[in-house]
């Protein structure tokens, strides 16, 4: 029988399936005896973050809720990847209405679950960035502000990758996308005001809002398992790299994730009832740059003659948000 | 038997409510009513109409009442309107919320029609006294059933114990004097036999 | 028991005792008191296990309806005009996707120009989202095809629409006989969903279906609502045995035997129609009045027989498709044989009252040979005004060359 030597690239990291660390220091992913909420065979791009997301996600929901879970999918890439007919890869109860309408349905189904004497039955409603803050706004909105008990998990990919790679009000300012081309003296994505949706959720009040990234799945799962022991409107936003629609790298999924968090552009945070309660502080602050360059999506800002000036300004917004979160690894005594 | 209502006022004076209550009592009284609203986005103060079928008939039709045997005009200006007064036969009646008297109203100007019966009622002066605000729709009530003999004041006083039950028995009482006042005025009215010109 | 009571009233209490576990609210005219109703048999405690969700859209109101509906609960919603276009995205996808739900359709008109009154182009505009469409002919029908509705939906796994006239019905006072709690759960039994988002046992509900199968299951969908026609018909006399009344069924029928002229309309104008068609029998008029009762379905058959003997129909169509013609009266042309007379005519629109005059007028007229049959009549028409804005319209085209 041959042996497959361990892997070293997973020391140091927190990653899935890191096995030199304690057991109960591992992601629930390591374990054998994981939901498996999404079997493998689907058929999402390799190298894709909201796959590895939307696992880590489920699985840790599946085991905060003892298996009485229901979810409810917009339209988007995983649902596409997750359910072509009649294969399923959802060992959940799960439901696909539409694009715009997540937040609604699983207040439907968190409402008919307490109608029906069904309580303990939980609903996570998940959705891309397209399903969330924009088709999607609306009955989001509808839902935090009811406090209904519903988790919704966004999985930003900072775009609309399942329709072709165009731009969302998540992308941000600089990405060429299919119609944000940079032409002539277009710098791709335009310089808007942006659209922060954890922020918004934050404006509701609501009891519990998180963001994280596929580069920390401790983190993601501790937000799920906090998220899980709260009751009421709760948000999830999961920054998700799309090697498609980044032009990145599908090995470097998790890399690219980690840069937007170390370069500031990408703030890790908690909030409960509209307040941070904790930031997860930069560690080794990088230069934008060095998240940029790993993108073909904002190619075009490097080289001959580049724009040196639109990524100075996206430095501009990463400091900001350092500043705003306190993100500063310095300020850390 | 039938007689169409229709009454017609000002957003805020309960045109609306006295038309179910002319349907309730009607109803009460072992008759077959329907009281309709003809709705629009009038806010208070706007011209306001709705309509109440009496019937000893089952009623089928749900069209508003465009030939009313008896017309009920909630505040006197209304009646520059001519749609105010559209589609009342020569021998209608007409019920008129006025302090004023009604040679005054036809030395003003008003024409009344040699067959028609007309009777004011100061019903906002009588509302004041009661209720101390001028709300005239139950006591107009209280007078279209003085000027028929189709509604009982006992039927007249369930549907307006019954509309009014959620604001409390002394406003739900004072409401059904009001009717009854306003009924004993018309019947004393009639009675003189100054209504008809 | 039999009282004096508003339709959306007697609605929302026979709604209550439908006993929904959830009904999802959103405001607009003329089907707000229904929900305020709701809301006060909840708060009030009458009716209990129920959730009200006060939802930010219409659109919201049917997604909310959706996931109760997939988790097992019985589901219900009330809407009008804008508010059914604003759901346009998820009623197919209620009906695609089997879920059994009923909602209430105060039937009013779409803008522009915006017009808060009663006709059909809102209900209509949505006949082919694969919902049971069910119009009242008067307030207690209603109330009674809501008790059916939720037998059918629940029967079938489709959801279906209760079309009642906007104010006309909704806000009309009226003796009504609301059904007694016994009787509705004697007729209703509890809800138990086909499939359901179930942890114990997990259904993937909605997925994507390519080319390879999307045929056969919109098929499939159709074949089912065709069923749904004997199921209509079924419920309707099942209701009848149990609560002693006629009410729903596929068409409603009045003196269409031997007429030489039969009236099709939906909706509450029957009731008018009705004293018409009596009014001009006694004037030795052979006059008949056919209501459909259940539009989606369509009853082909039903149509077809009861029409076949009629020389001259006339379709009341209280909406039109613009550029095209008529909706009911399409429907009506493809049940008639080729040599029926078919009167397609246009009225109602709006909020333009349908009195015993105009429809007196209009059989008359029909009779007198002055309704053509072979185009769409807008016969309440003010053609003076129209007329004169045609004159100014073509007097302000610009010239050939455009602005120069």
């Amino acid at each position: 029988m041959s042996t497959t030597p361990l892997k070293l690239y997973q020391v140091g990291t927190f990653a899935a399936g890191n096995r030199l660390l304690d057991p109960d220091e591992r992601t629930v992913q390591s374990s054998t005896q994981r939901a498996s909420s999404i079997t493998s065979g689907h058929r999402a791009c390799r190298g894709c973050g909201e796959a590895l997301a939307a696992r880590v996600v489920m699985d840790a929901a599946m085991r905060a809720a003892g298996g009485r879970l229901v979810t409810v999918n917009a339209t988007g890439c995983l649902e596409v990847f997750s359910t072509p007919f009649p294969e399923s890869a959802w060992q959940v109860p799960w439901l696909h209405s539409l694009f715009g309408n997540a937040a609604a349905v699983a207040s439907g189904v968190a409402a008919a679950m307490r109608a029906t004497g069904r309580d303990d039955v939980r609903v996570l409603a998940q959705a891309g960035d397209g399903g969330t803050v924009d088709i999607g706004l609306g009955c989001l909105s509808g839902m935090f502000e009811r406090n209904d008990d519903v988790l919704f998990v966004c999985y930003d990919n900072q775009g609309y990758m399942n329709t072709g790679v165009q731009r969302s009000g998540a992308t941000p300012a600089g990405a060429s996308t299919a119609n944000t081309r940079p032409m002539g003296a277009g710098i791709g994505n335009a310089f808007g005001t942006g659209k922060s949706l954890p922020r918004i959720a934050m404006a509701h009040e609501i009891p519990y809002v998180a963001t994280a990234t596929i580069a920390d799945l401790h983190d993601l799962e501790a937000k799920v398992e906090a998220a899980m022991a709260l009751h009421g409107a709760r948000y999830l936003h999961v920054l998700v790299p799309c090697p498609l629609g980044w032009g990145s790298d599908p090995s470097d999924t998790v890399r690219v994730a980690r840069l937007a968090t170390q370069s500031g552009l990408f703030p890790v945070f908690e909030a409960e009832h509209g307040t941070v309660t904790r930031v997860a502080r930069i560690r080794r602050r990088v230069p934008v740059e060095e998240y940029l360059r790993l993108q073909a999506r904002f190619r075009h800002l490097f080289g001959e003659p580049g724009r040196p000036d639109v990524v100075a300004a996206l430095q501009a917004q990463a400091d900001r948000d350092i500043a705003r979160f306190g993100l500063d690894p310095e300020e850390e005594s | 038997m039938k007689l169409d209502v229709r009454i017609h006022g000002r957003g805020g004076q309960g045109v609306v409510t006295a038309a179910e209550l002319l349907s309730v009592a009607a109803f009460e009284q072992g008759l077959h009513a329907q009281a309709l609203p003809s709705f629009g986005s009038e806010r208070t103060g706007a011209p306001v109409t709705a309509s109440c079928r009496i019937s000893d008939l089952p009623i089928r039709s749900h069209d508003p009442i465009s030939q009313p045997d008896l017309l009920v005009v909630q505040d006197l200006t209304l009646l520059r309107d001519p749609v105010v007064m559209a589609g009342l036969p020569e021998d209608g009646t007409v019920v008129v919320n006025t302090n004023r008297d009604l040679a005054d109203l036809v030395h003003g100007g008003l024409v009344v029609g040699p067959a028609q019966r007309w009777v004011t009622i100061p019903a906002n002066d009588l509302s004041r006294q009661l209720l101390g605000r001028p709300v005239p729709n139950t006591a107009l009530v209280g007078a279209v059933a003085g000027m028929t003999d189709l509604l009982s004041p006992e039927a007249v006083a369930t549907a307006i114990r019954r509309r009014f039950a959620g604001l409390g028995e002394e406003i739900a009482e004072a409401n059904v004097r009001l009717a009854e006042q306003a009924r004993d005025l018309v019947m004393t009215t009639t009675a003189g036999g100054d209504v008809r010109c | 028991m039999l009282r004096q009571v508003e339709g959306s009233r007697a609605v929302a209490e026979t709604v209550a005792r439908c006993r929904p576990h959830v009904v999802a609210a959103y405001p607009i005219s003329p089907q707000t008191h229904i929900v305020e109703a709701l809301s006060e048999l909840v708060g009030s405690g009458d009716l209990t296990a129920c959730e009200y969700l006060t939802v930010e859209s219409e659109f919201g109101a049917l997604s909310a309806c959706i996931g109760a509906s997939a988790a097992g609960a019985r589901a219900y919603t009330a809407t009008a005009s804008q508010g059914i276009l604003f759901m346009a995205e998820a009623l197919p996808n209620a009906s695609g996707l089997g879920l059994p739900m009923v909602m209430t359709v105060a039937n009013r008109a779409l803008g522009a120009p915006i017009n808060i009154w009663n006709d059909h182009s809102d209900a209509l505009s949505q006949r082919d989202a694969g919902w049971l469409m069910l119009f009242a002919s008067s307030n207690q029908e209603a109330v009674d095809l809501h008790v059916q509705a939720f037998a059918l939906a629940e029967r079938l796994s489709l959801p279906v629409m209760v079309c009642m006239d906007g104010f006309v019905l909704t806000h009309a006072v009226e003796e009504i006989d609301v059904p007694g709690q016994d009787e509705v759960d004697a007729f209703l039994p509890p809800f138990r969903a086909r499939q359901w988002l179930d942890p114990d046992e997990p259904v993937t509900i909605g997925a994507m279906v390519g080319p390879e199968a999307f045929t056969e299951v919109k098929y499939l969908m159709a074949h089912r609502q065709l069923r749904a026609l004997d199921d209509v018909s079924q419920v309707a006399r099942d209701f009848a045995a149990a609560f002693g009344r006629d009410s729903g069924g596929l068409l409603r029928p009045y003196r269409t035997a031997d007429a030489d002229v039969v009236v099709v309309a939906l909706g509450s104008v029957l009731g008018s129609l009705a004293d018409v068609v009596d009014e001009l029998r006694d004037e030795g008029l052979a006059v008949g009045a056919l209501g459909v009762t259940c539009y989606r379905p369509w009853p082909l058959d039903e149509v077809r027989r009861a029409l076949r003997e009629v020389p001259r129909v006339v379709v009341l169509n209280r909406a039109f498709a613009v550029g095209s013609g008529s909706i009911l009266g399409q429907d009506v042309r493809l049940s008639v044989p080729a040599a029926t007379k078919v009167h397609d005519v246009v009225l109602g629109l709006g909020g333009r009252p349908l009195t015993h005059d105009v429809l007196r007028r209009l059989v008359l007229d029909v009779v007198a040979g002055q309704v053509g049959s072979d185009t769409l009549t807008f016969y309440d028409l003010d053609h003076q005004r129209v007329a004169t804005e045609l004159a100014r319209e073509l007097a302000d085209v610009p010239s050939a060359g455009g602005a120069s």
